[in-house]
C-alpha cells in the first residue's frame, strides 16, 4: 500500500518537463502534452492549421472563445449532463421547500431609493445578461455567466418589492423548451452527421456574430434554462 | 524552499479544502457546516485551474489583438472543467440551504447537537 502510494506520488513530483505524468510547476504547464493542443489549434479531427481572428472560414470549431469551443461543441454532452443536475437540484429544492406554510419575504417594500434603483437597475442588467449570453462565442462569458446575471435581476426584483412573484408555470415551460431543444438539436445532429451534438450548420468565418454553427444556440438555450432554474430556486427560497 | 516555490499552489489549495473539511467536522452551526462545503468547493477549483496555468500567459479567447492560434494561451480545459463545477456549486449550495430552512422550521434551532432524533 505504502509502496503504491509512494510510486504515485515519485510520479506525481519527480521528471521535472519530460515526464509527462507528472503535476507541472506553476506556469510550466506544457500544453504539447495535453489535449488542449488540439482544442487550440481546433485540430481534434483534423490537421493542424493557422487559424486567424476574422480571416479563418469553416474551421473545425467555429468559436473564438476556446472555453466555448470545449463546453458547447467538443463536449457538449457532458455540458448536458451538467444542466441536467442543475435541473435535479432546483427540482429537489422545489421539492424540499414546495409545501411550506412560512413565507420568509420581507415585511414592506423596500425604501423609495432602492425600489428606484432596481427600476433603473433591471433592464440593463437584463439586457447585459442577454448581451453575455449571446456573445458566448466570441467574449468571455456564455450561457451560465449570463444567466446567473439574469437571475441576479431578478433577486433585485424579489429585495425591492414584497408582493413580487414569479409565473412559476412559465418558469417550467421555459426551462423545458430549452432542456428538450438541447435534445433535439443533438439528435438533429445523430440524424444528419452520425454522431450527437455533431455540428450541422456551417462555421463561417471565426469571430463574427453569426458563426460557430450550433455553438450559439445551444448556448443560448442553456443561458435560458440557467436563467429560469436560478430565478426559480431564489423564488422559491424566498417565498418558500 | 525551491518545493514551496514550484508547487505553492497545490499548497495552497490543499489548505483550502482542508480548513472546509475543518469546519465541516468541528463547526456545531449548520450555516457554518454549508459555509465550509463551499470553502472546500473553493480549493478544488483554484487547484484544477491552476493546473493549466502558463507564464505570461493570455487568456484562451481569439481577440483582434490576440488574432493566431500559435499565440501562448493558457489551458482552456481546467477553465471549462471550473466553469462546470461553479455551476454544480451553485445548486449544491442551494439544495444545502433549503434542507437547513427545513430543519429550523422542524427543530427551531440551527446547532447540530441540540437537533432532536440526531443524538444517540
Amino acid at each position: 500500500m505504502v509502496l503504491i502510494l509512494g510510486f504515485i506520488l515519485f510520479q506525481a513530483f519527480a521528471g521535472g518537463s519530460e515526464n509527462t505524468l507528472s503535476i507541472p510547476q506553476f506556469g510550466e504547464a506544457n500544453l504539447e502534452n495535453r489535449v488542449s493542443e488540439h482544442y487550440i489549434n481546433k485540430s481534434v479531427n483534423s490537421e493542424t492549421e493557422s487559424i486567424t481572428f476574422n480571416q479563418t472560414l469553416n474551421p473545425e470549431s467555429g468559436s473564438a472563445n476556446y472555453v466555448t469551443s470545449i463546453i458547447a461543441n467538443y463536449r457538449a454532452l457532458d455540458t448536458l449532463g451538467e444542466v441536467t443536475v442543475l435541473f435535479i437540484a432546483a427540482a429537489g429544492l422545489a421539492f424540499v421547500l414546495g409545501g411550506n406554510q412560512k413565507n420568509y419575504a420581507f415585511a414592506e417594500d423596500a425604501s423609495f431609493i432602492v425600489r428606484t434603483g432596481v427600476k433603473i437597475l433591471f433592464p440593463l442588467m437584463f439586457l447585459l445578461g442577454i448581451y453575455i449570453i449571446v456573445h458566448g462565442h466570441l467574449t468571455p462569458g456564455g450561457g451560465f455567466q449570463g444567466g446567473a446575471v439574469i437571475a441576479t435581476a431578478i433577486l433585485l426584483k424579489f429585495l425591492a418589492y414584497k408582493d413580487y412573484k414569479l409565473n412559476h408555470t412559465g418558469l417550467s415551460l421555459l426551462e423545458s423548451f430549452a432542456g428538450i431543444s438541447f435534445l433535439i438539436i443533438g439528435l438533429i445532429g445523430l440524424l444528419t452527421n452520425g454522431s450527437f451534438l455533431t455540428n450541422f450548420l456551417g462555421n463561417g468565418t471565426l469571430g463574427t456574430l453569426f458563426s460557430a454553427g450550433i455553438i450559439p444556440i445551444i448556448y443560448i438555450l442553456i443561458g435560458i434554462k440557467v436563467g429560469a432554474e436560478l430565478s426559480g430556486i431564489i423564488s422559491n427560497l424566498i417565498n418558500a | 524552499m525551491a518545493f514551496l516555490n514550484q508547487w505553492a499552489y497545490i499548497g495552497g489549495s490543499i489548505i483550502l479544502i482542508l480548513i472546509g473539511l475543518f469546519g465541516v467536522l468541528t463547526r456545531k452551526n449548520l450555516i457554518k457546516i454549508v459555509v465550509s462545503i463551499g470553502i472546500m468547493d473553493t480549493g478544488v477549483n483554484l487547484l484544477l485551474v491552476s493546473l493549466g496555468y502558463i507564464n505570461n500567459g493570455i487568456a484562451p479567447i481569439l481577440t483582434e489583438a490576440n488574432a493566431s492560434n500559435s499565440l501562448n494561451f493558457v489551458d482552456p480545459l481546467p477553465q471549462a472543467l471550473v466553469l462546470t463545477a461553479i455551476v454544480i456549486g451553485v445548486a449544491v449550495l442551494a439544495l444545502a440551504l433549503s434542507i437547513v430552512i427545513k430543519i429550523y422550521e422542524n427543530q427551531n434551532t440551527l446547532k447540530i447537537d441540540e437537533i432532536r432524533g440526531l443524538k444517540l
